[in-house]
């Protein structure tokens, strides 16, 4: 296939990944911060903006950091690359680009999505109106993986589709353990006190991980127990293990119909030989905040390396 | 001036030709609710396959749906047997014309076209003379504009010999109306257009460079998703089966062409442009064009690629050269052309220009390069002031200009705010050439007029399309 569609390919996935990213940010946030202030002062929607990794780009266009400020930035704002506007945008030119790539059901999908957002306005939305607007979001990333899934082809064209969302879900997972760092405790709160508890059960809930965590470890919301499931559980969609996991299976498919090994390939299998062999005792002693820091970076030096091995 | 309308057959409202009789007893009998929930239904599934067009010059909406009007047009086979001979027969004319000027020009030595016309026409690529193209098929897939008048006479408007565009019109139109009303189709014998994506692969394989290869490999060559046709683009290679590429994803090696894919470079043997001739090679035509492929046309010469339509094809759809097709029909066939020309003054000729500057009010007025209905004087409805600009132009540039009748376009049934009323249609049939022979899939893209008396019918100027019907018996 052209690099230019299997890149396309690559992007529309990731794009439509971090839409569904970003809307569960939102919505966490959403939740943290509606505690009673009786808890102490403290600053989701910042947190929300350093999980999105977007806070120097905000600070070049908006001035305080207030529940309305971040939700337009990183709803709508058409200068925040990463915004789920921008994402959806995104998502459809690429889509656009390999129309012939793509599916009829998954064309629709993403072009209907691109045609209802535009109803969509920040200025005029009431807390219950962005609740629904963050709820259609997340529906239009279902549909369209479900839509990929369910009629495409399995291809070169699925495994970048694949590589593409896997890649985007590794950095979003370990993004959204971050967000636990940056929303500083209340100097009164001790860890592992309610007002911890209630964060690491929203970070759980946004994941769809509730339900999985008490079905796995039978206990109640452990910081390590979480950060396992998260990190290490290959049984979890939304791991670090299974997205490698499913890194290592794509690239290896893609491999073997080209009968060509390259850099992707390595990289991707040490990284996730490394994650196999780990315990969530060598990650809490690095430093949760230190380890998560250098996945990222190493996640995308394997995004360098499948571009510049397939999509260039 | 009565048009022919090709229900009632200009008889009055109460008459009704053969043809129309169970569609004019459908749109009789069927509650205006049911044909209102059907439009906004086909609606929906236009916009939702995204098949729209751009509007050049409209930054506001990028993208735009061409309206569709759900009341088929109907031809009936014994027409359309006639319609497909004279297409046949021109569109094999024109290659032979276009073979015969890059080549041994025999056709302006013997006096058949003024060879000023030809070689001083910004149309004429003098890169291409004595370029031996594969199989000596220049234009691969025509558009033959057309026009009725009466019960019995088409006459062609214009040829399109480029990169004609609309097929997918024709393909999606007929889609929707399967979905729509499949009740009517159970009623008449509609002769499939479905076919045409298969036609048409044939056509790109059967033209290939000589080079033994079993399996050539065809790819459509498109400027991108900001063209105005790009969605006809990437629904034709869908269907085609075969590589939608941008320039970028081409590369010149040698004299050959590759993609870039993801298993390394690819060979092209065919390719089936959609980009105008001045941008397809930066190093043989404009320097600037950044849709081009750098060495293109080197590879074109070395006959190492066929280009689908050939550099070169824009000197046959001239509108001047179009006023001698009647001659270069009888010189390379030796026959009578059975679809007639529009009557068409060429105000290059002294009298011409004379006759057309004095009945400037009544004719239509077309530059010679001109396209899609722009720069177009339509004399009985133009104002004082543009009249007098025209005026000037002619008298300015007269070889810059044709002038012909405003005809009497036939009229077809077609809903509008206030009901069923006749508006003015053309149609454009697409023709493909091949090494194998020449197809016509029976029908083509009927657009329609919709504002009430006009005759402008092209999407850029408020007109729509409707799905055509070749019925048999």
């Amino acid at each position: 296939m052209l690099s230019r569609t299997a890149n396309s390919l690559f992007w529309l996935f990731r794009y439509t990944e971090r839409a569904d990213f970003i809307a569960r940010i939102l919505d966490a946030t959403v939740r943290l911060a509606a505690l009673p202030t009786s808890y102490g002062e403290r600053n989701e929607w910042e947190s929300a903006l350093e999980a999105a990794g977007s806070a120097e780009i905000f600070r070049e266009h908006y001035g305080a950091v207030t529940e309305d400020t971040v939700r337009d930035f990183l709803a709508f704002s058409p200068h925040n690359p990463s915004s789920i506007r921008s994402c959806l945008e995104r998502a459809r030119t690429n889509a656009r680009a390999v129309r012939t790539a793509l599916t009829l059901e998954m064309w629709e999908t993403i072009n209907g999505a691109w045609l209802e957002l535009k109803k969509y306005r920040n200025a005029d939305m009431s807390r219950e109106d962005f609740a629904r607007f963050l709820e259609w979001v997340k529906s239009v990333s279902l549909d369209f993986d479900g839509s990929a899934y369910r009629t495409m082809l399995r291809n070169d064209a699925y495994y970048f589709t694949r590589l593409g969302v896997s890649i985007e879900r590794a950095d979003n997972t370990a993004r959204i353990l971050d967000v636990k760092y940056h929303v500083l405790l209340p100097p009164t709160e001790r860890v592992g006190g309610s007002l911890d508890y209630f964060q690491w059960t929203t970070i759980l809930r946004e994941v769809q991980a509730h339900t999985a965590y008490h079905w796995v470890y039978r206990e109640s919301v452990k910081p390590w127990l979480v950060a396992d499931l998260l990190i290490l559980n290959k049984q979890m969609p939304r791991s670090l293990a299974c997205c490698y996991e499913s890194l290592v299976r794509h690239l290896d498919l893609v491999a073997d119909l080209y009968g060509r090994r390259g850099p992707a390939q390595r990289h991707a299998s040490d990284c996730a030989a490394r994650l196999s062999a780990m315990r969530i005792e060598e990650v809490f002693g690095r430093g949760l905040h230190q380890w998560v820091t250098e996945f990222i970076i190493d996640n995308n030096k394997l995004g360098s390396a499948i571009a510049d091995q397939y999509l260039t | 001036m009565a048009a022919f309308d090709e229900m009632d057959g200009g008889q009055g409202p109460d008459a009704c030709r053969a043809a129309y009789g169970k569609l004019k007893r459908w749109l009789a009998t069927t509650p205006r609710d049911v044909f209102d929930a059907r439009r906004s239904q086909a609606e929906l599934f236009f916009r939702r396959i995204g098949i729209t067009f751009a509007v050049y010059g409209d930054a506001e909406t990028t993208e735009r749906l061409i309206p569709f009007d759900i009341i088929p047009r109907v031809i009936t086979r014994d027409e359309w047997g006639r319609v497909e001979a004279g297409l046949t027969q021109r569109v094999k004319a024109l290659n032979l014309f276009l073979a015969d000027l890059y080549g041994p020009q025999t056709a302006l030595a013997a006096g058949i076209v003024p060879p000023e016309l030809i070689l001083r026409n910004e149309h004429y690529r003098l890169e291409m003379q004595g370029v031996a193209v594969p199989h000596g098929i220049y234009c691969h897939i025509a558009g033959i504009d057309l026009v009725r008048v009466d019960e019995d006479t088409f006459y062609v408007l214009e040829d399109n010999a480029r990169t004609p565009s609309g097929v997918s019109y024709m393909l999606e139109n007929r889609e929707v109306m399967m979905r729509l009303f499949p009740e009517l189709f159970a009623q008449h014998r509609v002769a499939p257009v479905e076919n045409y994506p298969d036609a048409l692969l044939a056509t790109l394989r059967s033209v290939a460079p000589n080079t033994g290869k079993k399996d050539p490999t065809v790819a459509l060559l498109t400027p991108g998703q900001y063209n105005s046709a790009y969605y006809e683009h990437s629904f034709l290679a869908d269907q085609l089966g075969v590589e939608l590429v941008e320039a970028s994803d081409l590369v010149v090696r040698e004299d050959r062409v590759y993609m870039r894919t993801t298993e390394g470079p690819k060979r092209v043997d065919v390719l089936y442009r959609r980009i105008d001739d001045d941008f397809l090679d930066p190093l043989a035509f404009r320097p600037d064009s950044v849709l081009g492929v750098p060495g293109l046309f080197g590879a074109y010469q070395a006959g190492n690629i066929t280009l689908a339509n050939a550099v070169g094809t824009g000197i046959a759809d001239d509108k001047a050269v179009y006023t001698y097709m009647p001659e270069i029909i009888r010189f390379f066939l030796g026959e009578e052309p059975i679809l007639k020309n529009v009557p068409t003054w060429r105000c290059r000729d002294e009298e011409a220009l004379k006759y057309v500057l004095d009945h400037l009010s009544e004719l239509v007025v077309k530059e010679v390069n001109g396209s899609g209905g722009y720069g177009m004087l339509v004399g009985p409805h133009a104002t004082k002031e543009q009249l007098e600009t025209f005026r000037r132009k002619l008298k300015h540039d007269p070889s810059g200009f044709i002038a012909q009748p405003t005809l009497a376009l036939s009229t077809c049934p077609t809903f509008v705010a206030s009901g069923v009323a006749p508006r003015h249609v053309d149609l454009r049939p697409f023709v493909l050439s091949g090494a194998d022979g020449v197809r016509v899939v029976p029908g083509g893209l009927t657009r329609v007029a919709l504002k009430e008396g006009s005759l402008v019918v092209n999407s850029s100027q408020g007109g729509g399309t409707k799905d055509t019907w070749v019925l048999d018996g």
